[in-house]
């Protein structure tokens, strides 16, 4: 937005050339400048106010509470310092929670090579090609909490799952939430499910950027499918993977809504954020609960950091 | 690179604002009064009432009960908000100072802390004369909400199931109510006993256990001053039949995947034979019943399997207390409400709970308890907030469901360790809570 502005003001410039000992213009040329440089502002003014407003507005107010005993509700609140850090990180227990993440890392790993492989698969030219993504990526346009309570009945003792199992001939009595391995396996699976298809509409898109004369070329160079994948589209598509690998740790780092509607963190399957909203709106630890939401948001940003150190995003240059 | 830089400062700057702007609230009214008024005629405006029963706002019940207070008080219009999620909202509402003229007092409010959100209905001294439940909401000998109706604990079991199980005595000790439900398990169908464990609230039930097995009306005050998980105390007798029903295999087979609305006509069907709940919930079976074409005659209520001295007792207790808002500017109005709600409505009998009036009959559904002389008991409230404290300072959760559900995953063995050292290291947080708040 800013670019088209500036474009739009240059012309100006050369119209009126630089005429020394004369005030007017050169006042008026300032008062253009000026109206154009507040342009793009009036443009971001309502969604920087609404960013402010509902984005780090709330982000500082945690901030503030992180360092108060408040309860959520009482008027009164004291300032304790870094009491609530000095708990939390003295309090071990409260980072084995981090455990349950480790299933939905691993269940990302699996998201991500299968929504890599559907997107490279529906990339070529497929038989009811547009049907496969669009069943693909539906899932995602389906609102967490619903996704929640359908597999729910999914999961049931003698629900979906277990009918589907048995018209395959497989007669299971097992209970999937039960146990909390087969619960954080079914979770996550549920998670997979969910992300697949954002995945998986990230990869296609940048897939299809890819020049379709590479293709070609490598086609009369006699090179395979999979060469083709290897040296055309992993690298293409690379800072997209790193985008999609950063959201997946920063995703299973702060799991919430499937395993809170499905179990509500009961039988292990607690994570860091249902631990953290019990803490706040149960046992009335706001002032906890929002050291344990910053001391969150810090750890997703080191990893992340981490993750840019160890893969530096290179520019990719296919042609 | 300079603009970013005063960008960045302008929007630090609005922040703070912001964040200083809003953890500030009211409390100026702290205090105030909620007097009733001495003439019914003379009592104008329009009060809000906030509650936690969408059901009765919904099918109009809410507003025939305005109606009749209309013919009391003429100049006072009632409008009712439903709140699903009541105690999540309203809690939210009062960092405010917009949360309706009268309310329930959400669980969550500290009892110190409710002389500045809501207006005093009276003292002690002159309340307690006539109604039950007041210690609940007392603070400095001033009280700030009074319960519409009382509630009794106990087993909701299908009749029929159990005598059809041979069982038609209600069993005196733990140990025979396991029998029962061994009994039910090998000679009918029925699960013996449902937890509804994945609703999680149903097994918070289980604190009300509290007092009936000791008969003591300070259970309360035993349970902020002592180990509630301690040998023979009140918690460790409920927490262990809890736990030895599961362990026993007499509860349904898949806890993890319980419904709570499908578990009501289910009783009333007699494909469950048992649930822990509470007299308040007879009225809702009742209706499950009627609705699956089941005999409504069906489901009963049981006291907790202990007898003191040859007698069961059961607790009596209140349900949300109804308040008036300190910010109200129709506190007689909304007074009058609160008053005729609990007085006249009729509310307690429709809803099958004891009257919060001292001298009121009981209701029919404990008709059976007054033939077993089952002992009532109300409990003295007067450690409450200091049990609440130890409750949320400990993480414990005596009543939030966690750790019943982990209680329920060790006694099906989906959770590593023996009930003993799981109820000692309850009782050691307990303990350490208790001494870190110095009471």
């Amino acid at each position: 937005m800013t670019d088209t502005t500036r474009k739009a003001a240059r012309p100006e410039a050369p119209a009126a050339p630089p005429a020394p000992g004369r005030a007017a213009p050169a006042a008026r040329r300032t008062r253009r400048r000026a109206r154009a440089g507040v342009t793009p502002w009036l443009f971001l003014a309502v969604p920087l106010a609404l960013l402010l407003t509902f984005t780090y507005a709330p982000i500082a107010n945690m901030a503030a509470y992180s360092f108060t005993d408040w309860d959520g509700v009482s008027p009164e609140l004291n300032w304790t310092g870094a009491e609530n850090y000095t708990e939390l990180l003295t309090r071990s227990e409260l980072f084995e929670v981090f455990l349950v993440s480790g299933y939905y890392l691993v269940a990302s790993v699996v998201q991500i090579v299968l929504a890599l492989y559907f997107a490279t698969v529906l990339s070529f030219n497929v038989r009811f090609r547009n049907f496969f993504k669009g069943v693909l990526f539906f899932p995602y346009l389906i609102n967490g909490v619903a996704i929640g309570f359908v597999f729910l009945y999914f999961f049931q003792d003698g629900g979906t799952l277990d009918s589907v199992l048995r018209l395959l001939g497989v007669e299971t009595d097992h209970a999937w939430l039960g146990t909390p391995f087969s619960a954080n396996t079914s979770l996550a699976g549920v998670s997979v499910w969910r992300y697949l298809g954002l995945n998986f509409v990230l990869f296609l898109g940048a897939i299809q950027s890819i020049p379709g004369e590479l293709y070609e070329a490598a086609e009369i160079d006699g090179a395979s499918r999979w060469q083709q994948f290897r040296h055309i589209i992993a690298p293409g598509i690379r800072p997209v993977l790193s985008l999609s690998v950063i959201l997946s740790v920063s995703g299973s780092l702060s799991v919430f809504e499937i395993p809170y509607i499905m179990t509500g963190g009961a039988t292990g399957t607690e994570t860091f954020v249902i631990q953290t909203v019990k803490l706040a709106f149960q046992f009335n630890k706001t002032g906890l609960a929002s050291a344990a939401a910053v001391v969150l948001l810090l750890i997703v940003l080191a990893v992340t950091w981490v993750q840019r150190r160890i893969v530096p995003d290179e520019k990719v240059d296919l042609v | 690179m300079n603009r970013r830089t005063a960008l960045a400062g302008s929007i630090a700057a609005v922040v703070a604002l912001l964040a200083s702007a809003c953890t500030g609230s009211g409390g100026s009214t702290t205090g105030a009064d909620a007097e009733a008024p001495d003439d019914p005629s003379k009592v104008k405006g329009s009060i809000t009432v906030l509650t936690h029963r969408t059901d009765l706002v919904q099918d109009g019940t809410m507003k025939k009960y305005a109606a009749e207070f209309r013919k009391t008080y003429p100049g006072v219009t009632v409008e009712f908000e439903g709140l699903t999620d009541y105690e999540g909202e309203v809690k939210i509402r009062m960092n405010t100072e917009n949360y309706g003229d009268v309310l329930m007092i959400p669980a969550v409010i500290e009892k110190k802390d409710y002389p500045k959100f809501f207006a005093s209905l009276g003292t002690r001294q002159e309340r307690s004369a006539k109604y039950r439940y007041t210690d609940y909401s007392t603070v400095d000998g001033k009280v700030y909400g009074q319960s519409p109706l009382g509630v009794v604990p106990g087993f909701l079991y299908n009749k029929k199931v159990w005598s059809r199980a041979g069982v038609t005595d209600w069993p005196t000790t733990p140990g025979e109510f396991l029998d029962a439900l061994k009994a039910i398990r090998a000679k009918t169908d029925a699960v013996p006993y449902y937890t509804n464990f994945k609703d999680m609230w149903p097994l918070t039930q289980w604190t009300n256990v509290n007092g009936s097995v000791s008969c003591d009306t300070r259970a309360t005050t035993r349970l902020a001053e002592g180990d509630p998980w301690a040998e023979g105390a009140d918690l460790r007798v409920g927490d262990t039949l809890l736990h030895d029903i599961v362990r026993g295999g007499l509860a349904e087979k898949d806890p993890t995947t319980t419904n709570w609305e499908a578990s009501k006509p289910r009783l009333a069907k007699g494909e469950i034979a048992t649930m822990w709940l509470g007299s308040w919930a007879v009225v809702q079976m009742r209706d499950a019943a009627e609705q699956a074409g089941a005999d409504p005659a069906d489901i009963g209520l049981m006291p907790f399997p202990v007898q003191k001295n040859g007698v069961f007792c059961a607790v009596t207790s209140p349900d949300y207390q109804q308040a008036v808002n300190v910010n109200s500017d129709n506190k007689q109005a909304a007074r009058a409400w609160i008053d005729w709600f609990t007085d006249k409505s009729g509310y307690a009998d429709a809803n099958l709970a004891l009257s919060p009036l001292k001298d009121a009959p009981l209701p029919d559904v404990l008709a059976p308890y007054r033939k077993a002389g089952v002992k009532l008991l109300d409990l003295d409230d007067s450690k409450g907030a200091e049990v609440k404290s130890i409750d949320n300072s400990s993480e414990v959760g005596i009543f939030k469901p966690d750790y019943r559900q982990d209680l329920v995953d060790l006694a099906r063995g989906a959770r590593k360790g023996s009930l003993d050292d799981y109820l000692a290291g309850l009782g050691e947080r307990w303990a350490e809570a208790r001494d870190a708040l110095g009471s």
